[in-house]
């Protein structure tokens, strides 16, 4: 049914526990869909079908949180070569994202409080275009600043950016 | 060794800023000054007061104004220091300028200044450029020649010319383009414009649009709604004529001895484009619906920091197809990039077109047939409703027979679009990453959009519905070349 794209899946697989954030940021979201109508339904004595909805929302944010990240986590994938960065990523919409390193010009890494709590940490390499970053999300902290420290070295010994 | 002297001085915007910047507040603020004085009980002397002191602080503002810019322009930067209570400081490295415009409203013509806009490629996706609000046009001259002027070249002395050759004029006005104007967006823009004011009079009028609505179905017979629309229409060609003529005189298209591309154009405000050659990334040739219908196009320029505005990059007005694409390869220096045999895309992007336009238009017909049978007075609609089908159909089999791209020696070569067609090429080492998306349809259908990142124009220039087979073989293709490029 599904043609296998030619184009190569990159080699790692981001940390395992990026599974957990995805699913406390799931479950984050829907929390915070959830509990204004929690809030309205028992303190007003809101309509029957807020009830419905509230449920509904329960039931997507549970769900997803249950089978999405195990998705996500197969489908993730991320490879620095001498030539490029290439990462894969998405549910519903793939997306491959390639920048060759001779055109990177900036490497940041980030930790948000959910990262921080679980060890984890973002890669983002951008170029001169506002199209053109391409982030790693989901990676152990100590890989990440690794990551980062050999990407800036590389990139520092390449110049130009064809702007 | 890199010049030394007045260039590397601070120095001032025109002294006759002083004079010009608050005359053009004050033509501003004409209708508020307007307004006080002829509000409020006669006899009160506040009001005139009040007008005074508005015209002082707008003259005292222009002098802090000119007292507190200074730029300057360092071998290695452009720098601009401005504002009393809120300092700002400016900076553009001179190796990312990448564009620089002069512009002339009609009062700093009067006054020979010109506003030096300067634009610079984005560094991590931080925004730069820099305005010089005002300086002579002698100054804006050297400006612009100084700051395009490569900083890797030894920049010569201008004090001892060497014998350059003159520009080369690669283009000018035809007047037999302003038949192009009333097929581009501007005529309906201008004819919104006017309907828009005549609106807004109504209503000042007390006098309910939706009545006079009323009474023009009642009043009006069949010549007289033809009168109507002949005369709409009349105000759009001439609307956007006026238009044209205002925003084209005078239009020529250089390559200047300096190794960039200019263009000079404008009938109150003069304007002139002035972009690196060696810094154009590719060039987009547009055909928006009504132009294409009349065989016209036109050129844009794609380089770093252009290609946000609207207008942003134009080479030259809307012209015979032939003249855009003539003026593409010019602007890339290589024959006829963008009129390169393009391959097709294949079937699925056909079915993807189809079931695309086709779905909506279903969808407008079966809930016309819903109101139909819910509500038997609009039942006269839905019989109507079918006729969008073929029509979307055909919308469908445009945009496929759009599709097309290629990969030439030096240059992505890639076409889109129904309504508004573009043909872009691409320079290969302009292409600074890719990105490949497929949505789940997309994986049904086993294609692929190809998107060229590139730090030019848009950012992104995107190539629909390919085989994934395909998307790899070209990124592979570019790639082996990028290292070199």
């Amino acid at each position: 049914m599904q043609s296998t794209l030619p184009l190569r899946p990159p080699a790692h697989r981001v940390d395992p526990r990026a599974r957990q954030w995805w699913r406390l940021r799931g479950l984050g979201v829907a929390a915070v869909v959830a509990l204004p109508q929690l809030v309205v339904a028992l303190v007003l004595g809101g309509p029957l079908w807020l009830w419905a909805t509230l449920i509904a929302t329960v039931v997507v944010g549970v769900g997803y949180a249950a089978v999405v990240p195990e998705i996500l986590f197969r489908i993730h994938r991320w490879e620095v070569t001498d030539e490029a960065v290439y990462t894969l990523s998405g549910w519903l919409v793939r997306e491959w994202r390639i920048a060759p390193i001779s055109r990177v010009q900036t490497v940041d890494t980030e930790h948000g409080p959910l990262q921080q709590l679980l060890g984890l940490a973002s890669v983002t390499v951008t170029t001169a275009s506002a199209r053109g970053p391409v982030a790693i999300r989901g990676l152990a902290t100590a890989e990440a600043r690794e990551l980062a420290r050999q990407l800036t070295e590389t990139t520092q010994a390449t110049p130009g950016d064809a702007t | 060794m890199r010049r030394e002297g007045p260039v590397t001085d601070w120095r001032r915007l025109d002294p006759r800023m002083i004079v010009v910047a608050p005359v053009h507040a004050l033509i501003r603020l004409v209708p508020l000054l307007l307004i006080v004085l002829v509000t409020g009980r006669s006899g009160d002397p506040t009001r005139v007061w009040i007008s005074l002191g508005i015209a002082g602080l707008v003259v005292v503002g222009g002098l802090i104004r000119w007292r507190t810019t200074r730029y300057r322009i360092t071998p290695e930067r452009v720098e601009l220091h401005s504002g009393w209570i809120r300092r700002q400081r400016r900076s553009v490295p001179r190796d990312r300028i990448r564009t620089v415009d002069l512009t002339a409203t009609l009062l700093h013509r009067a006054f020979r200044l010109n506003v030096v806009v300067v634009r610079a490629a984005e560094h991590g996706g931080e925004h730069s450029g820099l305005n010089l609000d005002a300086v002579s046009g002698a100054e804006a001259e050297l400006l612009r020649r100084e700051l395009l002027r490569h900083s890797a070249a030894p920049s010569e002395d201008p004090a001892e010319p060497q014998p350059e050759p003159g520009p080369t004029e690669l283009a000018r006005l035809d007047w037999r383009w302003l038949r192009f104007a009333p097929l581009t967006f501007s005529s309906l823009a201008g004819f919104g414009a006017i309907a828009a004011a005549a609106f807004n009079l109504l209503l000042e009028l007390g006098v309910t649009p939706r009545e006079l609505g009323g009474a023009a179905f009642r009043l009006l017979n069949g010549t007289g709604w033809t009168l109507l629309v002949v005369s709409a229409l009349l105000l759009a060609v001439i609307g956007s004529s006026a238009l044209f003529v205002a925003r084209w005189w005078g239009y020529r298209l250089t390559r200047e001895p300096d190794g960039t591309l200019r263009v000079r154009r404008g009938l109150f405000t003069s304007r002139s484009l002035s972009v690196a050659e060696d810094r154009i990334r590719g060039v987009g040739v547009h055909e928006p619906l009504l132009l294409r219908a009349g065989r016209g196009a036109q050129t844009r320029a794609l380089a770093a920091g252009l290609g946000r505005e609207r207008q942003g990059g134009v080479l030259q007005p809307p012209v015979p197809r032939a003249e855009a694409h003539r003026v593409a390869g010019v602007a890339l220096q290589a024959p006829d990039p963008t009129r390169t045999a393009l391959t097709a895309h294949p079937h699925a992007a056909l079915r993807r077109r189809f079931t695309r336009a086709l779905g909506p238009a279903a969808g407008v017909v079966a809930a016309a047939i819903l109101l139909g049978v819910l509500d038997p007075t609009r039942a006269w609609i839905w019989p109507w409703t079918p006729v969008l089908l073929p029509l979307a159909a055909l919308l469908a089999l445009d945009r496929y027979r759009a599709l097309g791209h290629t990969l030439t020696e030096h240059h992505l070569v890639s076409r889109l679009g129904g309504f508004s067609r573009r043909t872009t090429a691409l320079q290969r080492n302009g292409i600074i990453g890719w990105r490949v998306r497929q949505s789940l349809f997309q994986r049904r259908a086993g294609v692929v959009t190809l998107e060229a990142v590139t730090a030019a124009g848009e950012g992104g220039y995107e190539i629909l519905d390919i085989a994934p087979a395909t998307a790899a073989g070209l990124i592979d293709a570019v790639g082996s070349r990028t290292g070199s490029g």
